[in-house]
């Protein structure tokens, strides 16, 4: 019985599969010679139109595939809604606003994507950000005075020690990785307590960014020009990536998608860089005397963690390792995957991205303080489900954080134009997490059941 | 007690291999004729605490041969594939794998050697595709990275040799298939590499009719590859479509074994549930090759 689902595109992590194209990478089909069969009857050709491609796409989401179809619709939805109440929202200036909110959200996002595709769940992910960002901060700060690439190394080395810590408890203790965390979030945020009142730079509970490039990692801009050049280089550089992978598949035997399909993504892609460098190059200055444009260094910050570890996770054997585990762990270690060391690399590379996470929430908020936002771990493995990564492991990427993340910006956003409480923003963003996961459950029946 | 050699009489020797000279895992390497025994288990015994689970286990599983292992529940068919494959190492016997004794303390070493299990439960990664899965744990890298193309070629062709059709795409997903072409692609897996023996357990439980027959056709064209394959399994229409040889357990011994044409279904269920059937005797039975009615 053939079976007509393509390829799911939350399963071939490329660089571009979250655009427009589910499964476009590959559609070899095997049709070897057999007698009792007749191939030709059960056998439907790979699509190599623009056409046939998009109604095998359409076939697949009314399969259940839907990959980040509703993330997407839902952004729209959000945006729709809040620009009719509130015109400021589509604003370039809260536009801005709205990045550099979302970064925070998206950088845990990502730390939460490693455990989550484990299958593992990282509560503590919070307050290894703060640890980073104290870390950070006290060396860059009176009365150490390190340059900030020291700082940040060693802030960035120490919350990658404790997702490597926590990692070895879970795999080598056998412990649950919810227990672990969820003691990692309450004793790491006693142990930030304990490290900032500890300070002599710290000024009731607060450490100050005084550095001014790790002030600049959020409140700088790139230049006009150097944004445009910037979103060109990387426009380019991915359609030189994309063109010549083709190229190489269709060299050595291999359907590749058709050219129209790659040129279609790379106009979307194009396109989405175009708006965004627009809307920050224009002046949001809430002062005539004072012109501000430019696109914030952290916008940068995140696509280039986000290039990294998608291509980790797709271009490397510890990312198909990471997913192989996620689907089914016992697989894995029959295959001869060492299981301990993958899901402990993944839990310090959590902690990793975590670090970066804290110190861009320290630059954008100017200091790090005891009271950090507690829910901010939460919203962060909300903010990849929303996205479309699995809590049950083995299906997600890092791409979800980022939607996820701008989802959640979005809301808390909005919902602070129109003047909302926070009490109102918890039960919004609640119901958003639950619809999107009601969503991604039905969309799962739909694949089961076919 | 009717603990009989399979073949005794009936297969050479193999000293006519140069000792040493079959590097396992190499895929040029001579690769045994048909009918010679790859593995040879010798009074292999195991115990669970005061439960002796195996016991004189005298069984050789022959090249280009399929050699079914059947038995009832109980009677000690996967403690004794566990222990070929590593998995759970016997407490006593030997294993004398291409004339040489052998120590298989792990699955990795039967690995080594070129034993593949294919497990009941398949063990496959339901959200990786086919290539993913047939390159689990052996990913084919070009400078530290994954070469796709590669992989995909490989498994295209490993599919193609087998003949597995109808598999529309090898990019979708595994949980995405059927029973039948799970199977194959997890009995595609364990060949891939350098299997010279491959294990497959229950192999067509839970599978329908024309799955059934499929896989049975895969069985088949593993063993006219050369490849050894020793099949567990309760159904003995099955056994009697594929199998060349066959070993009835009985509580942890070898109730009796031989050439396919020495059993039929009476004295196999009788095996099978009382451990002697005085209608069995190997001695007498021509040492013929199955017809595979079931392979095309």
């Amino acid at each position: 019985m053939p079976s007509t689902i393509g390829s799911d595109p939350s399963h071939a992590p490329d660089l571009d599969a979250g655009t427009a194209g589910a499964g476009g990478a590959t559609h070899a089909d095997v049709t070897a010679a057999h007698e009792s069969a007749s191939p030709a009857s059960t056998f439907s050709a790979p699509p190599e139109t623009l056409a046939e491609f998009f109604r095998s796409w359409l076939k697949q989401v009314r399969n259940g595939d839907i990959g980040v179809l509703p993330v997407v619709a839902g952004l729209v939805l959000l945006v729709v809604i809040f620009q009719s109440q509130d015109s400021v929202f589509l604003s370039a200036g809260n536009l801005t606003n709205l990045l550099t909110q979302g970064a925070v959200y998206m950088l845990l996002g990502m730390a939460e994507v490693f455990v989550l595709l484990l299958g593992e769940i990282d509560l503590s992910a919070g307050y290894v950000a703060g640890i980073g960002a104290t870390v950070t901060l006290e060396l860059a700060t009176n009365p150490h005075n390190l340059p900030w690439w020291i700082a940040c190394a060693a802030g960035l080395a120490s919350s990658t020690a404790i997702g490597f810590v926590q990692g070895v408890l879970i795999t080598r203790l056998g412990l649950p990785s919810f227990i672990v965390t969820l003691a990692g979030y309450l004793g790491f945020q006693g142990l930030l307590i304990d490290m900032i009142n500890a300070d002599a730079a710290a000024n009731g509970g607060t450490i100050s960014v005084t550095n001014s490039v790790i002030n600049d990692f959020v409140n700088g801009n790139l230049g006009t020009v150097a944004g445009w050049a910037v979103m060109a280089a990387i426009v380019v550089a991915f359609g030189i990536f994309a063109i010549g992978r083709d190229r190489r598949r269709r060299a050595s035997g291999l359907h590749a998608p058709p050219t129209s399909l790659t040129l279609l993504k790379l106009a979307v892609m194009a396109a989405a860089g175009v708006v965004v460098v627009l809307v920050c190059n224009t002046n949001r200055g809430v002062l005539t005397t004072v012109t501000l444009r430019g696109v914030p260094w952290v916008v940068l910050i995140v696509l280039g963690v986000l290039a990294a570890w998608t291509f980790l996770l797709g271009r490397t054997r510890f990312g198909r390792y990471v997913y192989a585990i996620g689907g089914n762990a016992e697989a894995a270690r029959r295959a001869g995957v060492n299981l301990r060391r993958t899901r402990t690399t993944a839990f310090a590379l959590s902690g990793f991205t975590s670090g970066i996470a804290g110190i861009i929430y320290a630059s954008r908020l100017g200091s790090i303080s005891t009271d950090i936002d507690s829910t901010l771990v939460l919203y962060a493995v909300a903010g990849a489900v929303i996205g479309g990564t699995s809590l049950f492991g083995g299906r997600g990427k890092m791409l979800h954080a980022l939607l996820g993340g701008l989802v959640i910006a979005a809301i808390y956003n909005g919902l602070g134009l129109l003047g909302l409480s926070a009490a109102t923003t918890f039960m919004v963003a609640a119901l958003v997490l639950l619809v999107a996961v009601a969503v991604d459950a039905g969309a799962r029946r739909g694949r089961v059941a076919r | 007690m009717t603990t009989t050699d399979a073949n005794s009489g009936a297969r050479p020797a193999p000293s006519d291999r140069a000792p040493g000279g079959d590097e396992p895992g190499a895929r040029s390497g001579p690769a045994p004729r048909d009918g010679e025994p790859v593995l040879r288990l010798r009074s292999i015994g195991k115990s669970f605490g005061s439960v002796r689970a195996l016991s004189g286990i005298d069984l050789d599983i022959p090249a280009g041969k399929v050699t079914a292992l059947v038995g009832d529940n109980g009677a000690g068919k996967s403690t004794l594939i566990k222990a070929i494959s590593g998995i759970s190492p016997p407490d006593e016997g030997e294993m004398i794998w291409h004339g040489e004794p052998v120590h298989v303390r792990t699955p990795k070493d039967a690995t080594a050697l070129g034993i593949a299990t294919v497990y009941q439960d398949l063990a496959l990664c339901d959200n990786l595709d086919i290539v993913q899965n047939m390159y689990l744990g052996h990913e084919v890298t070009e400078r530290r990275l994954l070469d796709e193309s590669a992989m995909e070629l490989g498994a295209k062709q490993a599919l193609a040799e087998l003949s597995v059709v109808t598999v529309r795409s090898i990019r979708q997903a595994v949980g995405s298939l059927s029973g039948g072409q799970r199977q194959a692609v997890a009995v595609a897996k364990a060949v891939m590499g350098h299997a010279r023996l491959v294990i497959l357990d229950e192999p067509t439980a839970a599978l329908g009719v024309s799955q059934t027959a499929m896989v049975l056709g895969l069985i088949a064209r593993l063993a006219e590859r050369g490849v050894a394959v020793l099949v567990i399994s309760h159904n003995l229409t099955d056994v009697f479509a594929v199998a060349d040889y066959v070993a009835v357990l009985y509580l942890g011994r070898i109730a009796g074994s031989g050439p396919i044409t020495a059993f039929d279904t009476h004295n196999t269920v009788e095996l099978i549930t009382t451990g002697r059937s005085s209608r069995f005797d190997p001695a007498t039975a021509p040492d013929g090759i199955a017809v595979r009615d079931a392979a095309s």
